[in-house]
């Protein structure tokens, strides 16, 4: 029998504030154990917690690119339960009055069609600390205890795990855009706990939800939950019951396992926390802020294609980061041939990101200098494959490529005469495929291209050749 | 701490009898699972019956009709209480782990946690 999936997301985004949410220690990460705690984030007695404003403008952001309500009156709860990264025994959260709600994103499916995923709500929480399991024991690093977090719910929307891979991927994408969170899911600043049930068919009530928990790649978002709805299929079709629980993903096995001994674990207390007031939102704050937004992936990737004739593909491919878009665009504004410079990016230029590991902007080519390799060739002044030469050699040695295309004498041939010479010569050196050319063999066009540039060194002007070989060959 | 831990105990209890309106010796022990606490059998009897007790205080509040009136969340009149986001010197790993029974690699070092 099959069964359709039915996926909820709920991840947690680190703000990447300077400081911590509610205490002044340093937010950043990768510092020795226990070096950015004090006495509020350690848990101490007779503390008092005070509100990071940043953390409400990032919020407050997230919410609006994500489409959703504002809350203008939002409080902070106290979620209770023991555990040894919780100094407190209580994480301080937000419950009953998030300051986010009803929003949503639309999701690009593989057949090109548009989905739109529901969002709950998105509140703020303080993350926990970090424990290192030894044999025998744990050790506790405080520093992340009172990182903040937004925490963002999806609506049980998702059908299958490619499109809780689509819905995360273009989360993360928005996210970067408005610069609230580095949403680095390898090294924890975005992580993703996945509510996952079948069902017969689409019409059916939902089943029963595992919660599947310490997923930490957009790969093994997906690897996770295919394992879990196979893991429910079988447990249907043996003639069993799917238990509510939480299971843990095992990123090396690729499996998932239920977190035993937690049955207790959902019965959290939640109350109001007396330490904070609540948050009270001006419509002006709001307003700025929506005045303040930047062009998002959807805007951006439609703006792409009407006014730079790009299609779907490549826009698409050109907002996935902020950075490439903002690449592209100073490229162009240089040397208007936007589809050009789009292959460019996705060619050469990603190869290259590729190799040092770098971002676009470090990767030793500016914008203008990869605009003046493109006027090059739709000038006439060099060919593809010279292009790629002095792409390489701007990249090395920063030198702008007009300058490296007169120091080196790598002007494209556009001279009839000599070209005329190089095409006799080798059409003289391969008889047996001239003579097949002749009757009638177009493949061998490829060929003979080939060995024009060899023999001019790659500088012969592809557009003066081919009517030359097309000459002397008929 | 010990305070507070009984004060979240009142609290949840509170919440509880919301529902069931009397506590029973169950409730009582299921809440001081939650909350690491240790009753035994007198305790947990007295406890009940303190408890509802209590509760039959407080529950005489229910007589005022509180329709229209949003619910409070903080006895302060006051909103929005933020501090600018910036970073300031923490405390230096020795201060950090004085107080811990135990240490290591100036970490807390705990009873191993099972997963």
């Amino acid at each position: 029998m099959s069964y359709e999936p039915v996926i909820g997301l709920e991840v947690h985004v680190q703000m990447s504030t300077d400081s911590k949410i509610f205490c002044t220690c340093s937010n950043k990460f990768g510092s020795e154990p226990n070096t950015n705690v004090c006495p509020v984030c350690l848990g101490m007695p007779g503390v008092l917690p005070v509100l990071n404003e940043k953390v409400v403008e990032y919020t407050v952001k997230a919410g609006l690119a994500l489409n959703c309500q504002i809350r203008k009156k939002s409080v902070f709860a106290r979620k209770n339960y023991f555990y040894p990264d919780l100094p407190k025994a209580y994480q301080i959260s937000q419950y009953e009055l998030p300051i986010c709600e009803h929003g949503y994103i639309d999701i690009e499916l593989e057949d090109g069609t548009q989905k739109r995923i529901g969002i709950t709500r998105i509140h703020i929480e303080e993350d926990a600390g970090k424990l290192n399991h030894e044999a025998g024991c744990s050790l506790v690093d405080l520093n992340r205890t009172g990182t903040p977090l937004m925490e963002i719910v999806s609506e049980p929307d998702l059908r299958s795990a490619e499109e809780a891979k689509a819905y995360l991927m273009k989360l993360k994408t928005i996210l970067e855009y408005i610069e609230v969170s580095d949403c680095n899911m390898e090294e924890g600043s975005m992580r993703c706990d996945a509510n996952v049930s079948i069902r017969p068919d689409s019409n059916a009530p939902f089943g029963t939800r595992a919660e599947i928990k310490n997923v930490n790649s957009f790969r093994n978002v997906e690897r996770a939950i295919k394992y879990e709805q196979k893991r429910q299929e079988k447990v249907l079709n043996e003639g069993g019951k799917i238990v509510q629980e939480t299971r843990l993903f095992n990123a090396d096995t690729g499996i998932t396992a239920s977190m035993r001994g937690k049955e207790d674990a959902h019965d959290y207390r939640y109350f109001p926390d007396p330490d904070l007031v609540p948050i009270v939102l001006e419509d002006k704050f709001i307003d700025d802020l929506k005045e303040w937004m930047p062009e998002l992936p959807d805007a951006k990737r439609a703006r792409f294609m009407s006014e730079y004739g790009l299609s779907g593909m490549d826009a698409d491919f050109l907002v996935s980061a902020k950075a490439y878009g903002q690449y592209f665009e100073q490229a162009v504004k240089a040397h208007n041939n936007p589809k050009a410079v789009c292959n460019w990016i996705m060619g050469e230029l990603m190869r290259r990101l590729n190799d040092k590991q770098c971002t676009i902007f470090e990767a030793g080519i500016s914008p203008e200098n990869l605009a003046e390799i493109v006027k090059l060739i739709d000038e006439g002044k060099i060919s593809g494959n010279i292009a790629k030469q002095v792409f390489d050699e701007t990249a090395e040695t920063g030198k702008n490529p007009s300058e490296i295309v007169a120091e080196k004498g790598l002007v494209q041939n556009s001279n009839e005469d000599e070209l005329e010479a190089i095409v006799k010569q080798v059409l003289d050196a391969n008889p047996a495929e001239t003579e097949r050319f002749k009757g009638g063999e177009v493949k061998l066009q490829g060929f003979f291209m080939g060995q024009i540039m060899k023999a001019s060194k790659g500088k012969a002007n592809p557009a003066v050749v081919a009517p030359l070989l097309k000459k002397l060959t008929s | 701490m010990r305070k507070k831990v009984i004060i979240s105990f009142l609290i949840k209890t509170i919440e509880v009898c919301k529902v069931s309106q009397t506590v029973s010796k169950k409730d009582v022990l299921h809440i001081a699972t939650l909350a690491r606490l240790k009753f035994d059998d007198e305790q947990a009897e007295r406890f009940t019956n303190d408890l509802n007790n209590i509760l039959g205080y407080i529950d005489k509040l229910n007589e005022l009709n509180t329709d229209n009136i949003e619910p409070t969340s903080h006895a302060l009149d006051i909103y929005t209480v933020t501090r600018p986001d910036k970073a300031e010197a923490s405390l230096s790993n020795e201060d950090a782990i004085r107080n811990a029974p135990q240490s290591e690699n100036g970490m807390f070092r705990v009873p191993k946690v099972i997963e």
